[in-house]
Protein backbone atom coordinates (compact mmCIF):
# COMPACT_ATOMS: atom_id res chain seq x y z
CA UNK A 1 0.00 0.00 0.00
CA UNK A 2 3.11 2.69 0.89
CA UNK A 3 4.02 1.90 -2.51
CA UNK A 4 1.15 2.41 -4.28
CA UNK A 5 0.81 6.20 -2.53
CA UNK A 6 4.60 6.54 -2.94
CA UNK A 7 4.39 5.59 -6.75
CA UNK A 8 0.67 8.08 -6.69
CA UNK A 9 2.78 10.85 -5.21
CA UNK A 10 5.70 10.51 -7.51
CA UNK A 11 3.53 10.69 -10.53
CA UNK A 12 2.49 14.91 -9.72
CA UNK A 13 6.02 15.21 -10.60
CA UNK A 14 6.01 14.82 -14.63
CA UNK A 15 2.65 16.30 -14.59
CA UNK A 16 3.39 19.39 -13.06
CA UNK A 17 6.74 19.43 -15.01
CA UNK A 18 4.57 19.56 -18.09
CA UNK A 19 2.32 22.43 -16.82
CA UNK A 20 5.27 24.26 -16.01
CA UNK A 21 6.85 23.60 -19.32
CA UNK A 22 3.80 24.73 -20.91
CA UNK A 23 3.23 27.93 -18.97
CA UNK A 24 6.78 28.85 -19.61
CA UNK A 25 6.12 28.61 -22.98
CA UNK A 26 3.24 30.70 -22.85
CA UNK A 27 4.83 33.73 -22.84
CA UNK A 28 8.45 32.82 -24.32
CA UNK A 29 7.33 30.77 -27.53
CA UNK A 30 4.78 32.96 -28.48
CA UNK A 31 5.28 35.31 -31.50
CA UNK A 32 6.64 38.47 -30.86
CA UNK A 33 9.03 40.00 -28.23
CA UNK A 34 8.17 39.28 -24.53
CA UNK A 35 9.69 42.22 -23.30
CA UNK A 36 7.68 44.31 -25.70
CA UNK A 37 4.47 42.41 -25.29
CA UNK A 38 5.09 43.14 -21.43
CA UNK A 39 6.36 47.33 -22.12
CA UNK A 40 2.69 47.76 -23.75
CA UNK A 41 1.54 49.78 -26.80
CA UNK A 42 3.07 53.33 -26.09
CA UNK A 43 7.17 51.72 -24.76
CA UNK A 44 10.04 53.36 -26.49
CA UNK A 45 12.89 50.45 -27.17
CA UNK A 46 15.07 51.73 -24.10
CA UNK A 47 12.08 50.43 -22.37
CA UNK A 48 12.11 47.30 -23.99
CA UNK A 49 15.77 46.87 -23.24
CA UNK A 50 15.31 47.62 -19.71
CA UNK A 51 12.20 44.96 -19.09
CA UNK A 52 14.28 42.51 -21.31
CA UNK A 53 17.42 42.85 -18.99
CA UNK A 54 15.26 42.90 -15.93
CA UNK A 55 13.37 39.68 -16.76
CA UNK A 56 16.46 37.82 -17.53
CA UNK A 57 15.50 37.30 -21.46
CA UNK A 58 18.95 38.55 -23.09
CA UNK A 59 19.88 34.49 -21.62
CA UNK A 60 19.78 31.53 -23.54
CA UNK A 61 16.28 30.30 -23.61
CA UNK A 62 16.68 26.98 -21.65
CA UNK A 63 18.60 29.01 -18.56
CA UNK A 64 15.80 31.18 -18.16
CA UNK A 65 13.32 27.96 -18.19
CA UNK A 66 15.75 26.79 -14.97
CA UNK A 67 15.95 30.20 -13.48
CA UNK A 68 12.59 30.82 -13.16
CA UNK A 69 11.99 26.61 -11.93
CA UNK A 70 14.71 27.50 -9.14
CA UNK A 71 12.40 30.85 -8.57
CA UNK A 72 9.37 29.08 -7.92
CA UNK A 73 11.17 26.58 -6.01
CA UNK A 74 11.47 28.87 -3.72
CA UNK A 75 7.25 29.53 -3.46
CA UNK A 76 7.86 32.82 -5.83
CA UNK A 77 5.53 33.04 -8.30
CA UNK A 78 6.90 36.43 -9.96
CA UNK A 79 6.33 40.13 -9.53
CA UNK A 80 2.93 41.87 -10.72
CA UNK A 81 4.17 44.51 -14.10
CA UNK A 82 0.89 46.47 -12.44
CA UNK A 83 1.09 46.36 -8.52
CA UNK A 84 4.52 45.90 -7.89
CA UNK A 85 4.08 43.56 -5.38
CA UNK A 86 4.53 39.55 -5.23
CA UNK A 87 2.07 37.36 -7.01
CA UNK A 88 1.86 35.46 -4.19
CA UNK A 89 1.08 38.20 -1.93
CA UNK A 90 -1.70 39.20 -4.21
CA UNK A 91 -3.42 36.25 -4.69
CA UNK A 92 -2.78 35.45 -1.18
CA UNK A 93 -5.27 39.30 -0.26
CA UNK A 94 -7.71 37.62 -2.64
CA UNK A 95 -7.65 33.90 -1.81
CA UNK A 96 -10.84 34.30 0.74
CA UNK A 97 -13.55 35.36 -1.75
CA UNK A 98 -12.76 32.35 -3.62
CA UNK A 99 -11.78 29.88 -0.99
CA UNK A 100 -15.47 30.79 0.12
CA UNK A 101 -17.06 30.32 -2.59
CA UNK A 102 -15.55 27.18 -3.43
CA UNK A 103 -16.35 25.75 -0.17
CA UNK A 104 -19.96 27.03 -0.21
CA UNK A 105 -20.45 25.63 -3.91
CA UNK A 106 -18.53 22.05 -3.24
CA UNK A 107 -20.63 21.46 -0.55
CA UNK A 108 -24.05 23.00 -1.85
CA UNK A 109 -23.41 21.09 -5.16
CA UNK A 110 -22.50 17.70 -3.62
CA UNK A 111 -25.21 17.31 -1.70
CA UNK A 112 -27.73 18.37 -4.24
CA UNK A 113 -26.06 16.13 -6.58
CA UNK A 114 -25.79 13.30 -4.82
CA UNK A 115 -29.55 12.93 -3.40
CA UNK A 116 -30.52 13.98 -7.32
CA UNK A 117 -28.20 10.82 -8.17
CA UNK A 118 -29.33 8.46 -6.05
CA UNK A 119 -33.33 9.28 -5.94
CA UNK A 120 -33.01 9.18 -9.91
CA UNK A 121 -31.40 5.42 -10.09
CA UNK A 122 -33.63 4.44 -7.18
CA UNK A 123 -37.00 5.27 -9.21
CA UNK A 124 -35.23 4.90 -12.44
CA UNK A 125 -37.52 5.23 -15.35
CA UNK A 126 -40.33 7.48 -13.41
CA UNK A 127 -40.72 10.74 -13.58
CA UNK A 128 -38.54 11.70 -10.91
CA UNK A 129 -35.86 9.91 -13.22
CA UNK A 130 -36.47 12.28 -15.99
CA UNK A 131 -37.01 15.41 -14.71
CA UNK A 132 -33.19 14.56 -12.71
CA UNK A 133 -31.63 13.72 -16.80
CA UNK A 134 -33.15 16.96 -18.01
CA UNK A 135 -31.98 19.13 -15.26
CA UNK A 136 -28.46 17.23 -15.74
CA UNK A 137 -28.82 17.72 -19.32
CA UNK A 138 -29.90 21.58 -19.03
CA UNK A 139 -27.51 22.45 -16.36
CA UNK A 140 -24.77 21.33 -18.70
CA UNK A 141 -25.94 23.64 -21.25
CA UNK A 142 -26.47 27.10 -19.54
CA UNK A 143 -22.87 28.87 -19.47
CA UNK A 144 -22.14 30.14 -15.80
CA UNK A 145 -22.62 34.13 -17.23
CA UNK A 146 -26.19 33.38 -18.00
CA UNK A 147 -27.46 31.84 -14.93
CA UNK A 148 -25.50 34.26 -13.13
CA UNK A 149 -27.77 37.18 -14.41
CA UNK A 150 -30.78 35.25 -14.43
CA UNK A 151 -30.27 34.69 -11.04
CA UNK A 152 -29.25 38.53 -10.41
CA UNK A 153 -32.68 39.58 -12.19
CA UNK A 154 -35.19 37.11 -10.51
CA UNK A 155 -33.60 36.76 -7.18
CA UNK A 156 -32.11 40.61 -6.83
CA UNK A 157 -33.81 42.86 -8.76
CA UNK A 158 -37.36 41.63 -9.34
CA UNK A 159 -37.62 39.79 -5.84
CA UNK A 160 -34.93 41.91 -4.01
CA UNK A 161 -34.59 39.19 -1.89
CA UNK A 162 -30.49 38.81 -2.01
CA UNK A 163 -27.93 41.46 -2.96
CA UNK A 164 -27.21 41.95 -6.87
CA UNK A 165 -23.40 41.35 -6.12
CA UNK A 166 -20.55 41.91 -4.10
CA UNK A 167 -18.57 39.99 -1.02
CA UNK A 168 -18.36 40.36 2.48
CA UNK A 169 -16.01 38.67 5.12
CA UNK A 170 -17.13 35.84 7.26
CA UNK A 171 -15.55 38.26 9.98
CA UNK A 172 -18.99 40.18 9.33
CA UNK A 173 -20.91 37.45 10.78
CA UNK A 174 -21.97 34.61 9.03
CA UNK A 175 -24.89 35.46 7.28
CA UNK A 176 -24.10 38.43 5.30
CA UNK A 177 -21.13 36.02 4.23
CA UNK A 178 -23.63 33.43 2.92
CA UNK A 179 -25.89 36.07 1.93
CA UNK A 180 -23.74 36.74 -1.06
CA UNK A 181 -22.66 33.53 -1.59
CA UNK A 182 -25.94 31.74 -2.45
CA UNK A 183 -26.67 33.28 -6.17
CA UNK A 184 -23.09 32.69 -7.04
CA UNK A 185 -22.65 29.21 -5.74
CA UNK A 186 -25.37 28.34 -7.18
CA UNK A 187 -24.18 29.95 -10.59
CA UNK A 188 -21.11 28.18 -10.39
CA UNK A 189 -22.62 24.86 -8.91
CA UNK A 190 -25.09 24.09 -11.79
CA UNK A 191 -22.89 22.49 -14.40
CA UNK A 192 -20.95 21.07 -11.34
CA UNK A 193 -24.46 19.28 -9.90
CA UNK A 194 -25.72 17.97 -13.65
CA UNK A 195 -22.01 15.87 -14.10
CA UNK A 196 -22.02 14.25 -10.31
CA UNK A 197 -25.93 13.54 -10.03
CA UNK A 198 -25.30 12.43 -13.65
CA UNK A 199 -22.23 9.90 -12.44
CA UNK A 200 -23.76 9.14 -9.51
CA UNK A 201 -27.32 7.80 -11.33
CA UNK A 202 -25.22 5.30 -13.43
CA UNK A 203 -22.71 4.08 -10.69
CA UNK A 204 -26.23 3.56 -8.45
CA UNK A 205 -27.87 1.72 -11.39
CA UNK A 206 -24.84 -0.63 -11.48
CA UNK A 207 -24.91 -1.64 -7.70
CA UNK A 208 -28.05 -1.37 -7.16
CA UNK A 209 -28.30 -4.57 -9.88
CA UNK A 210 -25.40 -6.24 -8.15
CA UNK A 211 -26.41 -9.57 -6.14
CA UNK A 212 -25.55 -8.48 -2.06
CA UNK A 213 -28.47 -5.59 -2.65
CA UNK A 214 -30.94 -8.09 -3.17
CA UNK A 215 -29.89 -9.80 -0.53
CA UNK A 216 -29.91 -6.44 2.15
CA UNK A 217 -33.29 -5.92 0.71
CA UNK A 218 -34.76 -9.76 1.06
CA UNK A 219 -32.98 -9.40 4.54
CA UNK A 220 -35.30 -6.26 5.03
CA UNK A 221 -32.88 -3.49 5.68
CA UNK A 222 -34.97 -0.29 5.44
CA UNK A 223 -34.65 1.44 2.17
CA UNK A 224 -32.57 4.80 2.64
CA UNK A 225 -30.03 3.41 4.73
CA UNK A 226 -29.88 0.72 2.07
CA UNK A 227 -29.65 3.59 -1.06
CA UNK A 228 -27.40 5.97 1.23
CA UNK A 229 -25.06 3.65 3.03
CA UNK A 230 -24.92 0.43 1.40
CA UNK A 231 -25.68 1.25 -1.84
CA UNK A 232 -23.71 4.43 -2.61
CA UNK A 233 -20.59 3.66 -0.65
CA UNK A 234 -20.00 0.69 -3.08
CA UNK A 235 -20.86 3.24 -6.30
CA UNK A 236 -18.37 5.88 -4.48
CA UNK A 237 -15.33 5.38 -6.42
CA UNK A 238 -16.60 6.78 -10.18
CA UNK A 239 -18.31 9.12 -8.44
CA UNK A 240 -15.48 10.32 -6.10
CA UNK A 241 -13.00 10.33 -9.36
CA UNK A 242 -15.80 12.90 -11.44
CA UNK A 243 -16.04 15.00 -8.20
CA UNK A 244 -12.41 15.16 -8.69
CA UNK A 245 -12.16 15.81 -11.89
CA UNK A 246 -15.04 17.84 -12.25
CA UNK A 247 -13.09 20.83 -10.24
CA UNK A 248 -12.01 21.41 -13.91
CA UNK A 249 -14.95 23.12 -14.76
CA UNK A 250 -15.14 25.04 -11.16
CA UNK A 251 -11.97 26.52 -11.57
CA UNK A 252 -12.86 27.58 -15.06
CA UNK A 253 -16.50 28.57 -13.66
CA UNK A 254 -14.80 30.54 -10.83
CA UNK A 255 -13.15 33.46 -13.06
CA UNK A 256 -16.10 34.12 -14.91
CA UNK A 257 -18.48 34.05 -11.61
CA UNK A 258 -16.50 36.23 -9.46
CA UNK A 259 -16.64 38.91 -12.81
CA UNK A 260 -20.55 38.46 -12.91
CA UNK A 261 -20.87 38.97 -9.09
CA UNK A 262 -18.00 41.26 -8.84
CA UNK A 263 -16.60 38.93 -6.09
CA UNK A 264 -12.93 40.32 -5.52
CA UNK A 265 -10.68 36.65 -5.69
CA UNK A 266 -8.36 35.09 -7.19
CA UNK A 267 -10.42 35.15 -10.35
CA UNK A 268 -11.16 38.53 -10.85
CA UNK A 269 -7.10 39.00 -10.05
CA UNK A 270 -6.66 37.19 -13.01
CA UNK A 271 -9.49 38.92 -15.59
CA UNK A 272 -8.20 42.48 -14.35
CA UNK A 273 -4.66 40.92 -15.31
CA UNK A 274 -5.47 40.21 -18.77
CA UNK A 275 -6.98 43.77 -19.29
CA UNK A 276 -3.81 45.08 -18.31
CA UNK A 277 -1.46 42.53 -19.39
CA UNK A 278 0.03 41.88 -16.64
CA UNK A 279 1.59 38.24 -18.01
CA UNK A 280 3.39 37.32 -14.01
CA UNK A 281 -0.20 37.60 -12.45
CA UNK A 282 -1.11 35.49 -15.42
CA UNK A 283 1.19 32.84 -15.26
CA UNK A 284 0.81 32.12 -11.49
CA UNK A 285 -2.39 32.01 -11.19
CA UNK A 286 -2.56 29.21 -13.99
CA UNK A 287 0.31 27.58 -12.12
CA UNK A 288 -1.32 27.54 -8.79
CA UNK A 289 -4.84 26.84 -10.11
CA UNK A 290 -3.35 23.66 -12.40
CA UNK A 291 -1.54 22.97 -8.87
CA UNK A 292 -4.65 23.14 -6.67
CA UNK A 293 -6.53 20.39 -9.85
CA UNK A 294 -3.42 18.19 -9.54
CA UNK A 295 -3.37 18.06 -5.51
CA UNK A 296 -7.04 17.75 -5.67
CA UNK A 297 -7.00 14.55 -7.98
CA UNK A 298 -4.40 13.47 -6.14
CA UNK A 299 -6.39 13.30 -2.62
CA UNK A 300 -9.18 11.73 -4.74
CA UNK A 301 -6.69 8.94 -5.86
CA UNK A 302 -5.68 8.06 -1.96
CA UNK A 303 -9.11 8.20 -0.95
CA UNK A 304 -9.99 5.04 -3.24
CA UNK A 305 -8.03 3.34 -0.28
CA UNK A 306 -10.82 4.71 2.03
CA UNK A 307 -13.45 3.13 -0.05
CA UNK A 308 -12.64 0.58 -1.60
CA UNK A 309 -10.03 -2.02 0.66
CA UNK A 310 -9.39 -3.89 -2.84
CA UNK A 311 -7.21 -0.89 -4.28
CA UNK A 312 -5.05 -1.18 -1.39
CA UNK A 313 -3.30 -4.32 -2.60
CA UNK B 1 -38.54 6.14 -29.19
CA UNK B 2 -37.41 8.81 -26.76
CA UNK B 3 -33.98 8.85 -27.86
CA UNK B 4 -35.64 9.14 -31.10
CA UNK B 5 -37.34 12.27 -30.02
CA UNK B 6 -34.14 13.59 -28.72
CA UNK B 7 -32.18 13.07 -31.90
CA UNK B 8 -35.11 14.86 -33.86
CA UNK B 9 -35.15 17.56 -31.44
CA UNK B 10 -31.58 18.19 -31.24
CA UNK B 11 -31.04 17.98 -34.97
CA UNK B 12 -34.00 20.17 -35.88
CA UNK B 13 -32.91 23.24 -33.27
CA UNK B 14 -29.61 22.55 -34.58
CA UNK B 15 -30.55 23.21 -38.57
CA UNK B 16 -32.84 26.06 -38.01
CA UNK B 17 -29.84 28.02 -36.01
CA UNK B 18 -27.94 27.42 -38.95
CA UNK B 19 -30.09 28.66 -41.66
CA UNK B 20 -30.65 31.58 -39.70
CA UNK B 21 -26.94 32.57 -39.25
CA UNK B 22 -26.45 32.20 -43.26
CA UNK B 23 -29.46 33.97 -43.99
CA UNK B 24 -28.53 36.73 -41.69
CA UNK B 25 -27.49 39.49 -44.17
CA UNK B 26 -31.00 39.31 -46.10
CA UNK B 27 -33.30 38.42 -43.08
CA UNK B 28 -31.85 41.06 -40.58
CA UNK B 29 -31.24 44.69 -40.15
CA UNK B 30 -27.55 46.13 -39.88
CA UNK B 31 -26.51 44.30 -36.63
CA UNK B 32 -23.45 47.74 -36.54
CA UNK B 33 -26.09 50.36 -37.16
CA UNK B 34 -25.92 52.45 -34.08
CA UNK B 35 -29.23 54.38 -33.31
CA UNK B 36 -28.64 56.15 -30.29
CA UNK B 37 -32.00 57.74 -29.98
CA UNK B 38 -34.05 54.21 -30.60
CA UNK B 39 -31.32 53.21 -27.67
CA UNK B 40 -32.70 49.82 -24.88
CA UNK B 41 -36.51 49.38 -26.71
CA UNK B 42 -38.84 46.59 -25.60
CA UNK B 43 -39.24 44.40 -28.68
CA UNK B 44 -41.33 45.27 -31.27
CA UNK B 45 -42.17 45.13 -34.99
CA UNK B 46 -39.37 47.39 -35.88
CA UNK B 47 -37.06 45.75 -33.60
CA UNK B 48 -38.28 41.87 -33.10
CA UNK B 49 -35.92 41.32 -30.18
CA UNK B 50 -35.72 44.96 -28.97
CA UNK B 51 -32.12 47.53 -28.82
CA UNK B 52 -29.42 47.62 -26.81
CA UNK B 53 -27.95 50.60 -24.61
CA UNK B 54 -26.38 52.00 -28.64
CA UNK B 55 -29.70 51.45 -30.12
CA UNK B 56 -28.32 48.17 -32.30
CA UNK B 57 -30.91 45.90 -33.34
CA UNK B 58 -30.72 42.97 -30.52
CA UNK B 59 -31.93 40.04 -33.44
CA UNK B 60 -29.83 41.13 -36.15
CA UNK B 61 -26.70 40.33 -33.00
CA UNK B 62 -28.16 37.21 -31.98
CA UNK B 63 -27.94 36.14 -35.70
CA UNK B 64 -24.50 37.26 -36.29
CA UNK B 65 -23.36 36.20 -33.65
CA UNK B 66 -24.77 32.50 -33.61
CA UNK B 67 -22.11 32.69 -36.73
CA UNK B 68 -18.90 33.49 -34.85
CA UNK B 69 -20.84 30.34 -32.05
CA UNK B 70 -21.36 27.60 -35.11
CA UNK B 71 -17.95 28.51 -36.67
CA UNK B 72 -15.59 28.67 -33.39
CA UNK B 73 -17.62 25.37 -32.50
CA UNK B 74 -17.04 23.46 -35.50
CA UNK B 75 -13.47 24.85 -36.66
CA UNK B 76 -12.24 23.95 -32.55
CA UNK B 77 -13.78 20.35 -33.46
CA UNK B 78 -12.07 19.56 -36.07
CA UNK B 79 -8.61 21.32 -35.33
CA UNK B 80 -9.14 19.44 -32.09
CA UNK B 81 -10.34 15.70 -33.51
CA UNK B 82 -7.76 16.11 -36.00
CA UNK B 83 -4.39 16.64 -33.99
CA UNK B 84 -5.73 14.47 -31.19
CA UNK B 85 -6.51 11.53 -34.03
CA UNK B 86 -2.85 11.69 -35.13
CA UNK B 87 -0.78 11.72 -31.75
CA UNK B 88 -3.85 9.08 -30.34
CA UNK B 89 -3.20 7.12 -33.03
CA UNK B 90 0.73 6.71 -32.85
CA UNK B 91 0.37 6.80 -29.05
CA UNK B 92 -1.53 4.00 -28.81
CA UNK B 93 0.28 1.68 -31.34
CA UNK B 94 3.89 2.33 -30.39
CA UNK B 95 4.42 1.76 -26.49
CA UNK B 96 7.37 4.49 -26.11
CA UNK B 97 5.37 7.24 -27.29
CA UNK B 98 2.71 6.72 -24.91
CA UNK B 99 4.57 6.79 -22.20
CA UNK B 100 5.62 10.60 -22.94
CA UNK B 101 2.99 11.30 -25.06
CA UNK B 102 0.53 10.42 -22.01
CA UNK B 103 2.33 12.11 -19.58
CA UNK B 104 2.40 15.49 -21.74
CA UNK B 105 -1.40 15.15 -21.94
CA UNK B 106 -1.87 14.31 -18.50
CA UNK B 107 0.10 17.81 -17.82
CA UNK B 108 -2.86 19.39 -20.39
CA UNK B 109 -5.31 18.00 -18.86
CA UNK B 110 -4.40 19.50 -15.39
CA UNK B 111 -3.86 23.33 -17.07
CA UNK B 112 -7.78 24.92 -16.85
CA UNK B 113 -8.99 25.27 -20.31
CA UNK B 114 -10.55 29.02 -19.77
CA UNK B 115 -7.27 30.34 -18.46
CA UNK B 116 -5.42 28.75 -20.99
CA UNK B 117 -7.17 30.06 -23.60
CA UNK B 118 -7.26 33.34 -22.23
CA UNK B 119 -3.69 33.71 -21.47
CA UNK B 120 -3.01 32.54 -25.67
CA UNK B 121 -5.06 34.99 -26.78
CA UNK B 122 -4.36 38.13 -24.78
CA UNK B 123 -0.75 37.34 -26.11
CA UNK B 124 -1.82 37.45 -29.70
CA UNK B 125 -3.58 40.04 -32.00
CA UNK B 126 -7.21 38.78 -31.42
CA UNK B 127 -8.53 37.16 -34.56
CA UNK B 128 -11.43 34.44 -34.72
CA UNK B 129 -8.14 32.07 -36.33
CA UNK B 130 -6.72 32.78 -32.49
CA UNK B 131 -9.71 31.87 -30.52
CA UNK B 132 -10.31 28.84 -32.32
CA UNK B 133 -6.87 27.42 -31.87
CA UNK B 134 -6.85 28.78 -28.49
CA UNK B 135 -9.50 26.63 -27.58
CA UNK B 136 -8.77 23.81 -29.31
CA UNK B 137 -5.02 23.04 -27.61
CA UNK B 138 -6.61 22.30 -24.23
CA UNK B 139 -9.62 19.97 -26.23
CA UNK B 140 -6.70 17.65 -27.87
CA UNK B 141 -5.94 15.09 -24.60
CA UNK B 142 -9.41 14.03 -24.24
CA UNK B 143 -9.81 13.50 -28.17
CA UNK B 144 -6.35 11.31 -27.33
CA UNK B 145 -7.29 9.62 -24.45
CA UNK B 146 -10.41 8.24 -26.45
CA UNK B 147 -8.38 7.28 -29.55
CA UNK B 148 -5.94 5.75 -27.47
CA UNK B 149 -8.15 3.86 -25.73
CA UNK B 150 -9.44 2.39 -28.29
CA UNK B 151 -6.21 1.46 -30.49
CA UNK B 152 -5.52 -0.65 -27.15
CA UNK B 153 -8.51 -2.69 -27.19
CA UNK B 154 -8.36 -3.29 -31.00
CA UNK B 155 -4.02 -3.71 -31.04
CA UNK B 156 -5.31 -7.01 -28.95
CA UNK B 157 -7.59 -8.64 -31.84
CA UNK B 158 -6.74 -11.62 -34.22
CA UNK B 159 -6.83 -9.70 -36.98
CA UNK B 160 -4.13 -7.21 -36.19
CA UNK B 161 -2.11 -10.14 -35.07
CA UNK B 162 -2.66 -11.45 -38.50
CA UNK B 163 -2.19 -8.89 -40.56
CA UNK B 164 1.61 -7.90 -38.57
CA UNK B 165 2.89 -11.78 -38.72
CA UNK B 166 1.93 -11.15 -42.59
CA UNK B 167 4.65 -8.58 -42.82
CA UNK B 168 2.29 -5.81 -42.89
CA UNK B 169 4.17 -2.28 -42.16
CA UNK B 170 2.68 -0.25 -39.05
CA UNK B 171 1.68 2.63 -41.11
CA UNK B 172 -0.21 0.37 -43.20
CA UNK B 173 -2.48 -1.41 -40.03
CA UNK B 174 -2.83 1.99 -38.19
CA UNK B 175 -4.39 3.53 -41.56
CA UNK B 176 -6.74 0.08 -42.54
CA UNK B 177 -7.37 -1.93 -39.79
CA UNK B 178 -7.26 0.37 -36.56
CA UNK B 179 -8.28 4.11 -38.06
CA UNK B 180 -12.21 2.39 -38.78
CA UNK B 181 -12.68 1.61 -35.13
CA UNK B 182 -12.10 5.13 -33.97
CA UNK B 183 -14.74 6.46 -35.84
CA UNK B 184 -18.04 5.91 -34.30
CA UNK B 185 -17.09 7.34 -30.90
CA UNK B 186 -14.90 10.25 -32.65
CA UNK B 187 -18.29 11.50 -34.31
CA UNK B 188 -19.54 11.32 -30.77
CA UNK B 189 -16.92 12.82 -29.41
CA UNK B 190 -17.24 15.66 -31.64
CA UNK B 191 -20.14 16.82 -30.94
CA UNK B 192 -19.15 17.50 -26.91
CA UNK B 193 -16.00 19.44 -28.34
CA UNK B 194 -18.18 21.45 -30.15
CA UNK B 195 -20.76 22.04 -27.42
CA UNK B 196 -17.51 22.65 -25.28
CA UNK B 197 -15.90 24.90 -27.63
CA UNK B 198 -19.25 27.27 -27.92
CA UNK B 199 -19.54 27.44 -24.05
CA UNK B 200 -15.35 28.57 -23.82
CA UNK B 201 -15.91 31.02 -26.95
CA UNK B 202 -18.75 32.38 -25.41
CA UNK B 203 -16.94 32.56 -21.76
CA UNK B 204 -13.78 34.27 -23.41
CA UNK B 205 -15.86 37.22 -25.46
CA UNK B 206 -17.64 37.29 -21.96
CA UNK B 207 -14.51 38.16 -20.08
CA UNK B 208 -13.57 40.30 -23.24
CA UNK B 209 -10.21 38.16 -24.32
CA UNK B 210 -12.24 37.06 -27.16
CA UNK B 211 -12.60 37.94 -30.77
CA UNK B 212 -12.65 41.64 -31.83
CA UNK B 213 -14.95 43.31 -30.04
CA UNK B 214 -16.21 45.06 -32.95
CA UNK B 215 -17.88 41.49 -34.45
CA UNK B 216 -21.47 40.36 -32.95
CA UNK B 217 -20.88 37.49 -30.50
CA UNK B 218 -23.31 36.20 -27.73
CA UNK B 219 -20.52 36.25 -25.06
CA UNK B 220 -19.46 40.26 -25.95
CA UNK B 221 -23.57 41.12 -26.32
CA UNK B 222 -24.25 40.12 -22.80
CA UNK B 223 -21.07 41.47 -21.01
CA UNK B 224 -21.71 45.38 -22.87
CA UNK B 225 -25.39 44.98 -22.15
CA UNK B 226 -24.81 43.42 -18.32
CA UNK B 227 -25.28 46.76 -16.58
CA UNK B 228 -28.92 47.61 -18.35
CA UNK B 229 -30.49 44.23 -17.08
CA UNK B 230 -32.86 46.12 -15.03
CA UNK B 231 -33.79 47.96 -17.55
CA UNK B 232 -33.49 46.04 -20.57
CA UNK B 233 -33.45 42.61 -20.31
CA UNK B 234 -34.11 41.78 -23.39
CA UNK B 235 -30.10 43.01 -24.15
CA UNK B 236 -29.33 40.19 -22.22
CA UNK B 237 -31.88 37.16 -22.04
CA UNK B 238 -31.78 36.97 -26.03
CA UNK B 239 -27.75 36.03 -26.27
CA UNK B 240 -27.90 34.02 -22.94
CA UNK B 241 -31.26 31.85 -24.55
CA UNK B 242 -29.53 31.87 -27.50
CA UNK B 243 -26.29 30.00 -26.36
CA UNK B 244 -28.15 27.48 -23.82
CA UNK B 245 -30.55 26.28 -26.48
CA UNK B 246 -28.11 25.73 -29.11
CA UNK B 247 -25.62 24.12 -26.75
CA UNK B 248 -28.27 21.68 -25.40
CA UNK B 249 -29.00 21.42 -28.63
CA UNK B 250 -25.59 20.01 -29.38
CA UNK B 251 -25.80 17.94 -26.02
CA UNK B 252 -28.90 16.16 -26.99
CA UNK B 253 -27.58 15.28 -30.27
CA UNK B 254 -24.23 14.20 -28.82
CA UNK B 255 -26.34 11.86 -26.35
CA UNK B 256 -28.64 10.51 -29.26
CA UNK B 257 -25.98 9.52 -31.09
CA UNK B 258 -23.86 7.68 -28.10
CA UNK B 259 -26.84 6.20 -27.69
CA UNK B 260 -27.40 5.58 -31.31
CA UNK B 261 -23.73 4.43 -31.69
CA UNK B 262 -23.49 2.40 -28.95
CA UNK B 263 -20.30 3.70 -28.09
CA UNK B 264 -19.16 1.43 -24.85
CA UNK B 265 -15.89 3.00 -24.16
CA UNK B 266 -16.90 6.63 -24.04
CA UNK B 267 -18.32 5.71 -20.94
CA UNK B 268 -14.88 5.24 -19.15
CA UNK B 269 -12.92 7.90 -21.24
CA UNK B 270 -15.13 10.92 -21.12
Amino acid sequence: MTVTILRRLLSVLPVMGVVAVCVFSLLHLAPGDPAAIIAGDNATPANIAAIRIQLGLDQPIWWQFLVWIGTLLHGDLGTSMFWGDSVFSLVQQRAAPTISLAFTTLVVAVSIALVLGVLAAARAGTWIDRFVMAFAALGFSVPVFVVGYFLIFLFAIQLRWLPVQGFTPITEGLWPWLRNLILPSIALGLAYVALIARITRTAMLDVLAEDYMRTARAKGVAVRPMLFKHALKNAAVPVVTVIGNGVALLIGGVVITETVFNIPGIGRLVVDAIARRDYPIIQGVILLFSGVYVLVNLLVDLSYTLFDPRVRG
Amino acid sequence: MRRHATLVVGATVLAIVVALAIAAPWISPDPMRLAPADRLLPPSAQHLLGTDHLGRDVYARALYGARISLIVGVSVAALSVAAGLLIGLVAGYWPPVDLVVMRVMDGMMAIPAILLAIALVSLNKASIFIVIVAISLPEIPRVVRLVRAVVLTVRERPYIEAAISGGTRGSKIIWRHILPSTVPPLIVQSTYVIASAILIEAGLSFLGAGVPPDIPTWGNMIASSRLFIARAPWTVFVPGGALALVILAVNLLGDALRDRLDVRLMRRVS
